[in-house]
């Protein structure tokens, strides 16, 4: 028998997967997808993203792809974007990586400074 | 649940449907399955976006990317490019829906959306109307939630009273009374009915609704009979309407197993049950009575009132009918409150009303406005404009139960009483609109004869009146009119909307007298003049070849099918009018624009 209470539960649950289409506010993650990126690994960046994404039930959150972002010798890169701050852009990318940019920046917060291409281009 | 990145919406909706929206759909899914991304986007069927003129719509979200006239191969391109690639394909974009810096604004951005207020169709081409869910996310069945645990029947009765909901199929009628009629009624048993006999030629409101979210029209009959006391309802759908029986069949059997319908709903002691009947598709059965003849099983003939079915309805028993666009409000006045309601909208007529745009209109499409809206805003700014670059001449509104609207009344604001005010009427919200090659005595030829046919046969003063008029406009039509004709079509009008039974009747000589009221120098000019300035009645029209302009090259005498056409070398050609069938063969040929008709 349905309850109000379990009309609640359905209707918060099915909302996370429609939310998509309502605001365009929340983080979003842009991963570089043209040619460049998807030879370098892009694809096994996005999957990651959102895989962890759901394991971790992280709403209003949403990946999208991009073209070329430009400096296709970092690729694969991803643009985090958190709502009032600085785009954050993060270089060579993996899976791996994605781990710890979501749990540190996208939970937390804090940027992953080495990933950053600031950091990267430095080192170079 | 799958978290998906992106949601790619496919209008479902009835125009997009017949451009072919079923099969971008499996499209999708295969080009999806090629790249191996089918767990990363969802296809979602959803219903009418409302711009139907450029269908098939496909929205992507998140990007919000309104891609129009998309075909079988734009969706490889769309799958390949944006949804792997992250790229924006912008030649399919709808060029209103980006602005000059090629950024995507946001629909509500976009000029065709700007001005609407969507209430009834909120969530047409926002949900996907085969998933109970998603409706549910989008607040649905909370007004029935709110209903059954909190409200009781009288307190349903004041806050619709008090939000003015006025019916929308045409009349008007506030639907707090109506409910609050059937409620104080005295039956064993008492019914809910929803009238989905959407019946004027060119009007899709209703369809589109049950089509896009036919769950708020069960959850507001399932509202409607907590509050009258019924505890079952009917819906009346014309068999016409496949996709949305299918979706209706579909959402009640959904509901059915959430416990929505059927026994002690949401664990309370109301039970409540819904049922189809499908129409043949007879125009009259979208009046009440001969509706409810129909769902008993009898003959669709009406019959004279009082008593009102919310008296003596369906099997005799007391019976709350309203109409599809008046029930999706239900839910929605629940949840906001009848102040809501009453902030949108003119003096006394509150919310919103959805239109079917059709006719000489750049956007056809269903757009639904705040009542007071004026027929300018809904033709120029929404509808885009007259194509080709025409003028505007007037808009039939109600369809063949309604009037025209000439320009001199454009800038009227759109509610029950001004319409009526001007000799039209709101109607069920069909809107066509006419330009400078539109004949006035040719429309309303064209609607009474379709009331004529739609005619039930019941009292005389429909069955004859109506073809006595058609006979008169005919006759002027082709010529042969008499001064005397304008007279007495109007007094036969007068008569027939008085001694009518049913709404039918009454309303039949309405597109004839209004076009009478503002085009009479139109049908004086055919009557007098033998003259038909728009070039439309067949009879009145001559071909005729410019003596200037004729190059004697002979094409036209060569294309006529019947040799009307004689002519020789250096001489120019002649149109012999009697064996002339006015085809316009002849004028189209011509390379130097020399044959003119008039």
């Amino acid at each position: 028998m349905m309850t109000l209470k379990e009309l609640e539960k359905i209707r918060q649950k099915t909302l996370d997967s429609v939310n998509l289409r309502k605001d365009r506010s929340g983080t979003r993650v842009v991963v570089g997808m043209a040619t460049c990126g998807i030879a370098a690994g892009a694809r096994p960046v996005l999957t990651a993203f959102l895989g962890e994404i759901q394991n971790r039930n992280l709403k209003h959150i949403t990946v999208t792809q991009t073209g070329c972002i430009g400096v296709c010798r970092l690729e694969p890169m991803v643009e985090v974007y958190l709502p009032g701050e600085d785009k954050v852009t993060y270089v060579n990318m993996s899976p791996e990586k994605v781990k710890r940019v979501v749990s540190e920046h996208l939970v937390n917060e804090q940027v992953v400074q080495e990933f950053t291409i600031g950091a990267v281009e430095k080192i170079d | 649940m799958e978290l998906y990145r992106s949601h790619v919406l496919v209008c479902g909706g009835t125009g997009c449907h017949s451009s072919g929206s079923a099969d971008l759909i499996e499209h999708f899914d295969r080009e999806l399955r090629k790249f191996g991304i089918e767990n990363e986007i969802k296809v979602v069927q959803t219903g009418c976006f409302g711009l139907c003129e450029v269908g098939p719509i496909v929205i992507v979200y998140p990007e919000g990317a309104f891609y129009s006239r998309v075909e079988d191969e734009d969706v490889t391109e769309i799958v390949s490019e944006h949804l792997v690639k992250g790229r924006i394909v912008n030649h399919l974009l709808y060029h209103d829906s980006v602005d000059e810096d090629h950024e995507i604004k946001s629909l509500d951005e976009v000029p065709f959306y700007q001005k609407q207020e969507r209430v009834a169709l909120r969530n047409c081409g926002v949900i996907n109307p085969e998933n109970i869910d998603e409706y549910i996310a989008f607040d649905g069945y909370m007004a029935l939630g709110k209903v059954l645990t909190e409200m009781t029947p009288e307190e349903v009765i004041d806050l619709l009273k008090e939000s003015e909901l006025r019916g929308r199929g045409g009349a008007g009628f506030p639907a707090g009374l109506k409910w609050e009629f059937t409620y104080r009624a005295q039956g064993d048993k008492k019914f809910v009915a929803c009238n989905a006999d959407e019946g004027d030629p060119g009007a899709f409101m209703d369809r589109s609704i049950l089509e896009g979210d036919p769950h708020a029209v069960i959850e507001a009959m399932t509202i409607a009979g907590y509050t009258v006391g019924a505890d079952q309802g009917y819906i009346y759908v014309r068999a016409e309407y496949p996709i949305a029986v299918q979706r209706l069949t579909m959402a009640i059997s959904q509901a059915r197993e959430y416990g929505l319908l059927g026994k002690n709903i949401l664990g309370t002691d109301f039970s409540f049950d819904l049922e189809l009947r499908l129409g043949a598709g007879a125009f009259v059965c979208g009046e009440e009575t001969a509706l409810i003849a129909s769902i008993e099983g009898e003959r669709g003939e009406p019959r004279p009132r009082p008593p009102f079915p919310a008296v003596k309805g369906l099997f005799g028993q007391p019976t709350l009918l309203n109409n599809v666009e008046t029930y999706a409000n239900i839910p929605q006045i629940i949840i906001n409150g009848p102040k809501w309601l009453q902030s949108i909208g003119t003096e006394k007529s509150k919310g919103t009303k959805v239109f079917a745009l059709g006719g000489k209109i750049n956007n056809t499409g269903l757009v639904e406005v705040p009542m007071g809206t004026t027929l300018r805003e809904i033709i120029y700014e929404i509808g885009g404009g007259i194509p080709n670059g025409k003028t505007f001449k007037a808009a039939q509104t109600g369809g063949p139960s309604g009037g025209c609207i000439p320009v001199e009344h454009i800038d009227t604001p759109i509610d029950y009483d001004s319409l009526a005010a001007i000799g039209s009427m709101m109607g069920s919200g069909g809107l066509i609109v006419m330009d400078e090659d539109n004949c006035m005595v040719d429309i309303a030829r064209f609607f009474l004869e379709f009331t004529v046919e739609e005619s039930c046969g019941k009292c005389p003063p429909c069955r004859i009146g109506t073809r006595r008029m058609l006979d008169l406009l005919n006759k002027i039509a082709e010529g042969k009119g008499e001064e005397e004709d304008l007279d007495k079509l109007e007094e036969l009008g007068e008569g027939i909307k008085i001694a009518s039974l049913c709404g039918l009747g009454q309303s039949a000589p309405n597109p004839v007298l209004s076009t009478i009221k503002y085009f009479r120098e139109e049908y004086e000019e055919h009557i007098r003049d033998k003259k038909c300035r728009a070039g439309v009645c067949q009879a009145l029209l001559q071909y005729i070849i410019l003596e200037d302009k004729c190059r004697s090259c002979g094409l036209c005498a060569k294309v006529c099918p019947v040799n009307a056409i004689t002519g020789q070398k250096k001489q120019p050609y002649v149109i012999d009018q009697d064996p002339c069938i006015k085809c316009g063969a002849c004028m189209e040929k011509c390379p130097f624009d020399a044959i003119i008709k008039r």
